[in-house]
């Protein structure tokens, strides 16, 4: 089972076994978000800093930007949730997934919370 | 932060509550597009207690604030008309209905406080009921959940006795279907939305409630009307009187009769954007390839449609149904075309 980590903008960062990670939005997130109608990917190949705005996520009401919660180029995008953008809500931390990076130095992934973290941090916003 | 009546049955229902003008009010329950869905198909229930509910006993005062026919407003009925100022410009939309023993204005939550102070200054005696509750009971099934006011016909409105509670029935909304707005004393409200719910009603919010009244056409005071804006600009010509307009005794009537004399510079026009992406309230609009034409005043995703609407302000010379636009939205175009309003054709019961 691949190792999963958290960020505050409520990003889950999966590590992969070739060495990419994939990030999607929480269950948190796009509950949310709520019914999301539109989804906006970055170009494969894009070198990303961490916090920079790279995808975006429409709701009915609401635009909402993804932010990159590492540093890293990116690798591959999920055109699925292009596709079918509601996919986004059924299968967040799973199908719905949003792009995957190479990170620029895969010690930063330290930098995130794990689950009992994010659980935490989640319960500290209520 | 205000509370309406209905704030425990909101919280017991799970719904997700923003600000709105000042209330604590309910965005959701189950989620915008199924709450918007059974609307159109079923029958929805919003709470809409945050709108000041008042009443006014002498018609003239009042009429001289107002470019509708009021005074000419048979018992019985309803009419949609505007407050204006010297300009012209809109300080609020709003219900009036006759209620033969004295007539009931309802206020935008946003407005009410500076509506019952200009009218005031003008002479015009205002009760304000700002306690009272308003429900709106929206569909094609509306009618199914209330027979009680099944005799009431598109803009009538009566006093009506719900399960032993005094209303005051309009048939009308905000959604563009049949249905009605139903006003009681505050602390009756929650017995009387549960009642419509037990009755078969979907628990609906603002966030649904803004997307039916954008696929309806009609426009948000804030978004789409304000201060500056000039009713001819904003469509809402069926609002003038044509009899006040000759006889030009109401504020702002000047400038309403020059606006309908020589046009104005911008119109508000309904637009339908290609892809799915939404353009929202502030982006930009221009002519393709060429400069900025508008402003988007209003934006959502249509449930209905599958697709993104939106309201704004576009160049006279822009404003013909087919005009083809960018809307600008993250730095770069999308394309939209003018289109007829309503987005969605409107299913009032006549």
């Amino acid at each position: 089972m691949s190792q999963i980590f958290y960020s505050k903008d409520h990003e889950w960062v999966a590590v992969q076994a070739d060495g990419l990670v994939t990030i999607g939005i929480t269950d948190h997130a796009q509950s949310a978000l709520g019914d999301i109608v539109f989804v906006e990917l970055p170009e494969p190949g894009r070198s990303v800093a961490k916090g920079e705005a790279c995808a975006v996520v429409e709701s009915v009401k609401a635009a909402s930007d993804v932010y990159a919660p590492l540093s890293g180029t990116v690798a591959e995008v999920n055109q699925s949730i292009v596709d079918e953008p509601a996919k986004v809500n059924a299968e967040a931390e799973a199908d719905g997934w949003f792009f995957k990076l190479r990170l620029q130095d895969p010690a930063s992934l330290a930098e995130l919370m794990d689950r009992a973290g994010y659980d935490e941090f989640l319960g500290s916003l209520a | 932060m205000a509370t309406t009546p209905l704030d425990a049955l909101h919280r017991r229902l799970g719904a997700r509550m923003v600000e709105f003008a000042g209330y604590e009010m309910p965005l959701q329950y189950q989620g915008i597009m199924a709450e918007h869905n059974a609307c159109r198909t079923g029958a929805a229930l919003f709470d809409v207690s945050h709108m000041g509910q008042a009443e006014i006993a002498e018609i003239q005062a009042f009429s001289r604030l107002v470019p509708g026919d009021i005074a000419g407003l048979k018992p019985g009925c309803q009419r949609y008309t505007l407050l204006l100022n010297e300009a012209g410009g809109i300080l609020d939309d709003l219900m009036v209905a006759n209620l033969g023993s004295h007539v009931q204005v309802v206020l935008n939550a946003s407005r009410k406080a500076a509506d019952v102070a200009h009218m005031r200054g003008h002479g015009v005696d205002v009760t304000t009921r700002f306690d009272r509750a308003l429900l709106a009971l929206q569909g094609p099934k509306a009618v199914e959940i209330l027979p009680e006011a099944a005799m009431l016909k598109f803009m009538d409105a009566s006093l009506v006795r719900i399960d032993g509670i005094d209303c005051i029935v309009t048939r009308s909304g905000y959604t563009g279907e049949d249905g009605f707005e139903i006003g009681c004393a505050g602390f009756d409200g929650e017995a009387l939305a549960e009642l419509l719910l037990a009755r078969g009603a979907t628990p609906a919010g603002l966030g649904a409630r803004d997307s039916l009244r954008l696929e309806a056409g009609l426009c948000l005071y804030g978004n789409d009307i304000d201060e500056g804006t000039n009713p001819v600009a904003a469509g809402l010509g069926f609002a003038l009187s044509k009899k006040r307009l000759e006889d030009g005794h109401f504020l702002g009537a000047a400038a309403v009769n020059r606006a309908l004399a020589e046009s104005t510079a911008e119109k508000l026009v309904g637009i339908r954007l290609e892809g799915r992406a939404p353009a929202r309230t502030g982006a930009e609009i221009r002519l393709p390839g060429g400069g900025a034409v508008g402003r988007v005043t209003s934006g959502v995703f249509s449930p209905t449609l599958n697709a993104p609407i939106a309201l704004g302000y576009v160049r006279a010379d822009c404003a013909q149904t087919g005009t083809v636009l960018d809307l600008m939205v993250r730095d770069k175009p999308l394309a939209g075309t003018v289109s007829a309003l309503p987005f969605v054709p409107h299913n009032y019961v006549r």
